[in-house]
């Protein structure tokens, strides 16, 4: 039924590079195609037939081992002919950039690169060198659009909707990818956002993005039906902006007298990797009654198929 | 030659205060006779006339901020082709940068600029050499030698000089020399990686923020430092609101120093980088609204002395990258007028003004005899039409490099006419 109601919205882009581009019937669409994935993935035989014959094209120059592998099987099980390019080591250390290696690519006919990329802005300058359909995975600090659409899947399947809820975006918000594409989708969704973090790990001008900011965990964490944390990203930081991750810990670390300030029920979210220790207690992170980060992954997936069909359904 | 007469003219030399309808008189020698209102076809004979419909002549515009290419990039920009991108421009005299491969740190190589620019260059080239050696900030370069040689100042151009010890015994020596410094005041532990202004748009593009506290410390630093010598000294550019209170302050005090800012500082703000536009990605960035109307308004009330293109030529291989990746600059000498009289068309600066800024400040501020019409300067004369509207395109620009900032922008201004030496170089 959910289905039918969204059948009239076109998905108007070629590309999905960002959640900024999107409109709140294009979220929605998404959320409600991604659904139908969900239980199919619960079956037995997963393999449909949608992408028959289409290639998809994974160009990963950033690490990465959960968004890869779930946008290689959302692909597989869609019935693309899915590759991954790990090319954190290869052409580029020859001098090859982005554009040359798109070039290459694009000559080889495929229908959908799915890009990850060090470099804030990639994702966009890759769509606009190529024929076929790309997809933001991560671009620097920037966007990670299905990211921020399978955390809003997981939200919704387990509050059974998203608007008016209290959600607190927990962390290292400056080098977050995660964290701007979730601030611009739960807006539009219309959830109360939140940012809790030190002031060193705030970008400037947050409070522009309509969140709240807190410097103060527990006074973040009042009243919060979500709680996203976000990893330190230790690899995009020079120089300081913490003492210490002990001292990090004892005063951004979710454990469980912090999570005393937020609802009883209040669930917590983490894009993953995580730093036990760090950002969160090993127990409550792995505690069932708190922790929905297994059932990330899992709507990870089935958002990425939805993503996939969409687009190559949708011939701009 | 024969004698010239640019003709019916408005006259504008901001150094004599003159602004009337008339003519200016170049002799054989290519040197500025007579000017003014007495000068007509009437009462001068045996003279090539160029009739200018009461169209606006100026001294030749100097800017003193250009990235020539010469040595080491010529596949960017040569004195040719900076030149011929120059002249159609207006600008009939650019202040080098040393920021070439080899650096100009040395008395050979600002030999090889100057003899290369003396075979190849139409418009007049002065040279600056750098501060340090090879730019690292440590090594004071030869300012007596080179001064000697033809350098008309020193900075470090890209760079600017961190070092709190060097900078202090730079501006001690450089005042025995008469040199004059020019800093581009930029903190670079403050400023690292970043490739935008920090505010709205660099935490909605995720890229890495410049502060303008970067450019605060310096500016404070320097003029502490300054302070005690009482040099010559000038800030290459400035992009920020919060420096102006800086330097006002300084300025009240009686502290004698100049300022400049680029064009682009003036013409654009951050928000026009959109979805990651690396031809505007510029160093000092582009900042905000507040930031571009507190510089203009700066122009005016002469906080601010010079407007510069900061004309720097960028292939496009080096753009065609992600905006992490990409090099900084714009290409701008083309259209460093056009886009000054901008601010005259929107009433924000006087014409009188805008002109003094190109022209009569810069030469001040070097100490050359260039930028006025006096009677017996070399005549270098602009010759443009203030309301004449056209457009910027990549495909029209002479400059080697297509680099514009300002791709399809309609500008009101053309310049028709260009004279070096009195003799004619451009007309269109």
């Amino acid at each position: 039924m959910a289905i039918n109601q969204y059948q009239a919205v076109k998905f108007n882009h070629k590309h999905l590079l960002g959640i900024q581009y999107l409109s709140i019937p294009e979220i929605n669409l998404i959320l409600n195609e991604s659904l139908a994935f969900v239980e199919l993935n619960r079956q037995e035989n997963k393999k449909l037939k949608i992408l028959n014959g289409k290639t998809q094209i994974n160009l990963f120059f950033e690490n990465s081992t959960r968004t890869l592998t779930s946008f290689e099987l959302a692909g597989k099980r869609l019935g693309a002919d899915v590759m991954n390019m790990n090319l954190q080591n290869s052409s580029i250390k020859k001098g090859e950039t982005l554009i040359d290696t798109a070039m290459t690519l694009n000559a080889m006919h495929p229908d959908i690169l799915i890009i990850r990329h060090q470099d804030s802005g990639a994702a966009n300058l890759l769509s606009q060198k190529v024929n076929c359909s790309v997809i933001n995975a991560g671009d620097g600090r920037n966007e990670h659009p299905t990211q921020a659409l399978l955390d809003a899947m997981t939200i919704k399947m387990k509050k059974g909707k998203i608007e008016g809820l209290r959600v607190a975006i927990c962390g290292d918000i400056m080098h977050s990818r995660v964290a701007r594409s979730n601030i611009y989708l739960l807006n539009m969704l219309g959830a109360e956002v939140r940012v809790i973090g030190p002031s060193t790990l705030m970008p400037k001008n947050i409070e522009l993005f309509g969140v709240n900011v807190f410097h103060d965990m527990e006074k973040g964490l009042e009243g919060c039906d979500i709680i996203m944390m976000l990893r330190m990203q230790t690899e995009r930081m020079d120089g300081s902006y913490m003492p210490s991750t002990r001292e990090y810990y004892e005063f951004f670390g979710l454990d469980y007298k912090k999570i005393k300030n937020a609802k009883d029920d209040a669930l917590i979210m983490h894009p993953g990797p995580m730093n036990r220790g760090i950002e969160i207690d090993t127990s409550l992170a792995d505690d069932i009654n708190r922790s929905i980060i297994v059932q990330q992954v899992e709507m990870g997936v089935a958002v990425r198929m939805a993503c996939l069909k969409i687009l190559m359904e949708n011939k701009i | 030659m024969k004698k010239q007469c640019i003709s019916n003219a408005r006259i504008i030399d901001p150094k004599n205060n003159l602004d009337e309808i008339g003519g200016i008189l170049i002799n054989e020698q290519g040197r500025i006779e007579a000017i003014g209102k007495n000068v007509t076809e009437l009462n001068i004979s045996d003279a090539t006339f160029y009739d200018c419909a009461k169209k606006i002549a100026i001294p030749g515009i100097i800017d003193m901020r250009v990235f020539a290419g010469e040595p080491g990039f010529e596949y960017k920009e040569n004195f040719r082709t900076l030149s011929q991108a120059a002249i159609s421009g207006g600008v009939t005299a650019a202040v080098t940068m040393p920021n070439t491969n080899p650096i100009v740190d040395n008395v050979s190589t600002l030999d090889f600029i100057k003899r290369r620019s003396r075979d190849k260059s139409i418009i007049k080239i002065f040279p600056l050499a750098s501060l340090t050696k090879n730019t690292n900030g440590e090594d004071m370069t030869e300012f007596g030698l080179l001064k000697l040689r033809g350098a008309w100042g020193f900075t470090d151009g890209l760079q600017c000089v961190q070092n709190n010890r060097v900078m202090d015994k730079i501006l001690n020596y450089a005042k025995n020399k008469d040199a004059l410094i020019i800093q581009f005041p930029q903190d670079n532990e403050i400023s690292k990686n970043g490739v935008v202004h920090e505010g709205f748009l660099s935490t909605k593009l995720g890229l890495k923020g410049i502060p303008d506290i970067a450019e605060q410390l310096i500016i404070e630093r320097d003029l502490r430092l300054l302070e005690q010598y009482n040099g010559r000294y000038h800030i290459s550019q400035l992009s920020s609101k919060k420096s102006l209170e800086i330097i006002r302050s300084a300025k009240a005090k009686g502290l004698n120093f100049t300022v400049g800012v680029s064009i682009n500082n003036l013409s654009l703000n951050d928000n026009d980088i959109g979805d990651f536009r690396t031809f505007l990605k510029l160093s000092p960035p582009l900042r905000s609204e507040d930031d571009r109307i507190a510089l203009i308004e700066a122009i005016e009330d002469g906080t601010i002395d010079v407007i510069v293109s900061d004309h720097k030529p960028e292939d496009e291989e080096s753009k065609r990258l992600t905006f992490q990746q990409a090099a900084t600059g714009a290409s701008g000498i083309e259209t460093l007028l056009a886009l000054s009289l901008e601010l005259v068309h929107n009433k924000k600066c006087s014409l009188n003004t805008i002109i003094k800024s190109l022209t009569t400040n810069p030469a001040q501020i070097l100490g050359l005899r260039n930028g006025t019409l006096s009677i017996g300067s070399e005549a270098d004369i602009t010759i443009f039409d203030l309301e004449r509207p056209w457009v910027i395109n990549k495909e029209n620009i002479k400059s080697k490099s297509k680099n514009t900032a300002i791709e399809k922008r309609k500008l009101q201004g053309k310049v028709e006419k260009t004279f070096i030496n009195g003799k004619l170089v451009f007309s269109d």
